[in-house]
């Protein structure tokens, strides 16, 4: 079984932070907005390097989507930058009117997403943003899962035409996907080959389905592993051609079950070959402060939540 | 350059126009649309700088956003007469298939309209991105907004307003639809608006009134006077104070009229009170 190790840690947010301030030194299109949170969402670099291509619009976040709609009418590209919760639930009219609806080319840039947020609690932790962006017809949905694809994902959607929201979190996690890896939006990158069970996940919980896998090999199980960054388009064939092996699947994210990356498969799985699923994510709740790893482990976003969710889905087959 | 009787003659024709719009679907907001008439009027043939074809980044030209997009009527119509689009598609109002929909939108990809709207309140947002787009871009065009005066009500005009102040957004003229109505009955007994101008002025705008609000030359008038003030740091506001269903005397001075549509027998004393001009669509 191919394994995957990590030397360091850390966060998603930062992998934002980097690809931004590449995207201010090769594309002179790309411009930057933020509604008072400069430093959490990473974004100094790019502001020192690009002073003039920076909006700092305080906190404001209906005013920095129009804004942002309104940079596009003259070939802008601009990205966003808030914590989740104020990206899409706070904001969502006028992302609906002015950016969607519009079809503008609008990158909306989320970090904190979830419950990883942690000591903040419930008000900031957005576990449903998900499911808001990817009902808005037209808008692209991507949640990467370490510092290296959140950096190459930033970078790779300045070149796609469109909104895109891209979701990412505060806290530092283990960085195992390559540097150099290409982007591909839409494309799910296959991390284990499995035969027994497929586990897909998005975000934070990619390393933990591959932490599951490690253990499950040990006890003679097979988990095909699926990273699957971006939601919506979903990568159907690549779900679907992993369950015509393993017949159940297992499906992961830091976010309600209702709305998220678990539905989306579901469709895809009833409308073409109806297969047993399990749902890890959290059940119709809000979160609480904790720190993070306490969080994941009480609302069952984890590896050992995952291997229980196999060794059930197993059993359904 | 027009002279004023042939913008007299557009100003009625554009009232024609918008009453056969809604009176043929039985929807639409006749009230404002007509109240605004001769501003739409004049800013796309007498004051706006345009080019002569439609594209969505409008470099190099003036650009135009409307706030208040249930005031499609006279958006359609005057967009159609200024030669964005043929005239004959005004038929084609609020029907299914159609590119003018119920408000405007870029959806169907309707020459003239930069942007959705119709949910109120995200225009002047809006506007402010274009108009820094501009200035990233070197161009010294203006952007031209218009916006309900109820719609001030909603909470993100006034972190535009503050926005646009703060970061000396000077390329920019707003103008506020100051008719007075909103679908529930004056502005004061719905939700009192206070001094508008002392608000815009607090929040760091130049702010000049028209006080004759449909008359092309004081609108003419004032719409120069605010164009001489931009380029000195500050966003420009103008007060237009309109009568809401101008030009048709049972649909003027009242909010009754904002969304619905004459009947036939009100349609002909409308069209009876503003003859056939340039031709009908």
């Amino acid at each position: 079984m191919k394994t995957y190790t990590y030397t360091e840690k850390k966060d998603t947010r930062s992998g934002f932070g980097a690809g931004l301030a590449e995207l201010g030194r090769t594309n002179p299109n790309v411009v930057a907005l933020c509604a008072d949170l400069i430093g959490s969402l990473k974004m100094d670099q790019f502001i020192k390097e690009n002073p003039e291509r920076f909006f700092q619009v305080g906190i404001a976040e209906a005013n920095m989507m129009g804004i942002a709609a309104g940079l596009t009418i003259g070939g802008k590209i601009p990205f966003t930058g808030t914590f989740a919760n104020f990206s899409t639930g706070r904001v969502y009219d006028q992302i609906r009117q002015s950016i969607a609806y519009s079809g503008k080319n609008v990158k909306i840039c989320a970090s904190h997403a979830g419950l990883t947020l942690g000591e903040d609690g419930a008000t900031h932790q957005i576990l449903e943003d998900i499911g808001l962006m990817k009902m808005l017809p037209g808008m692209t949905v991507i949640n990467p899962c370490d510092y290296n694809q959140t950096k190459a994902a930033t970078i790779a959607i300045a070149e796609h035409d469109g909104p895109v929201y891209l979701r990412f979190g505060r806290p530092s996690v283990p960085v195992f996907m390559s540097e150099d890896q290409k982007f591909e939006i839409g494309k799910a990158i296959h991390l284990t080959e499995g035969s027994d069970v497929t586990i897909v996940a998005t975000g934070h919980l990619v390393w933990e389905a591959l932490e599951a896998s490690k253990a499950l090999f040990e006890k003679g199980i097979k988990a095909e592993v699926i990273n699957i960054h971006t939601i919506k388009p979903l990568d159907e064939k690549a779900i679907l051609d992993s369950v015509a092996k393993t017949k159940c699947i297992v499906t992961a994210e830091e976010h309600n079950y209702l709305g998220g990356l678990g539905e989306s498969v579901a469709r895809v799985l009833a409308e073409n070959e109806p297969t047993p699923q399990e749902f890890i994510a959290t059940q119709d709740t809000f979160g609480e402060s904790g720190t993070p790893a306490q969080l994941m482990d009480k609302y069952g976003l984890n590896s050992s939540a995952i291997i229980n969710a196999v060794e059930k889905v197993m059993k359904r087959k | 350059m027009s002279n004023t009787q042939q913008l007299e003659d557009l100003v009625t024709q554009v009232r024609r126009d918008i009453l056969r719009m809604v009176h043929k679907v039985n929807s639409g907001h006749p009230g404002g649309s007509l109240g605004c008439t001769e501003f739409f009027v004049a800013l796309y043939n007498e004051i706006m700088e345009t080019n002569d074809s439609f594209d969505m980044d409008g470099i190099g030209e003036d650009i135009f956003f409307l706030s208040n997009g249930h005031i499609s009527p006279v958006y359609y119509s005057v967009l159609a007469r200024a030669g964005y689009f043929p005239v004959d598609e005004l038929n084609t109002f609020r029907i299914i298939n159609s590119r003018l929909q119920g408000h405007p939108t870029t959806h169907e990809g309707l020459p003239g309209v930069r942007i959705a709207s119709g949910s109120l309140g995200q225009g002047m947002s809006v506007a402010l991105g274009a108009a820094q787009a501009k200035k990233l871009n070197n161009d010294n065009h203006l952007v031209y907004s218009l916006h309900g005066d109820g719609e001030l009500q909603e909470g993100q005009n006034w972190e535009a307003i503050m926005y646009a102040s703060g970061n000396k957004v000077d390329n920019i003229i707003a103008t506020i639809d100051l008719n007075g109505q909103q679908i529930d009955g004056s502005t004061d007994d719905v939700l009192p608006m206070g001094n508008v101008k002392e608000k815009f002025e607090a929040f760091g705008w130049t702010v000049l009134e028209i006080e004759e609000g449909n008359n092309i030359e004081a609108i003419l008038k004032g719409m120069a006077e605010a164009k001489s003030k931009t380029g000195q740091g500050k966003p420009v506001c103008v007060l237009l104070k309109t009568v809401m269903g101008n030009g048709v005397d049972f649909m003027m001075h009242t909010h009754a009229w904002h969304g619905k549509a004459p009947n036939d027998e009100q349609l002909a004393i409308g069209l009876a009170q503003n003859p056939e001009t340039l031709g009908d669509y």
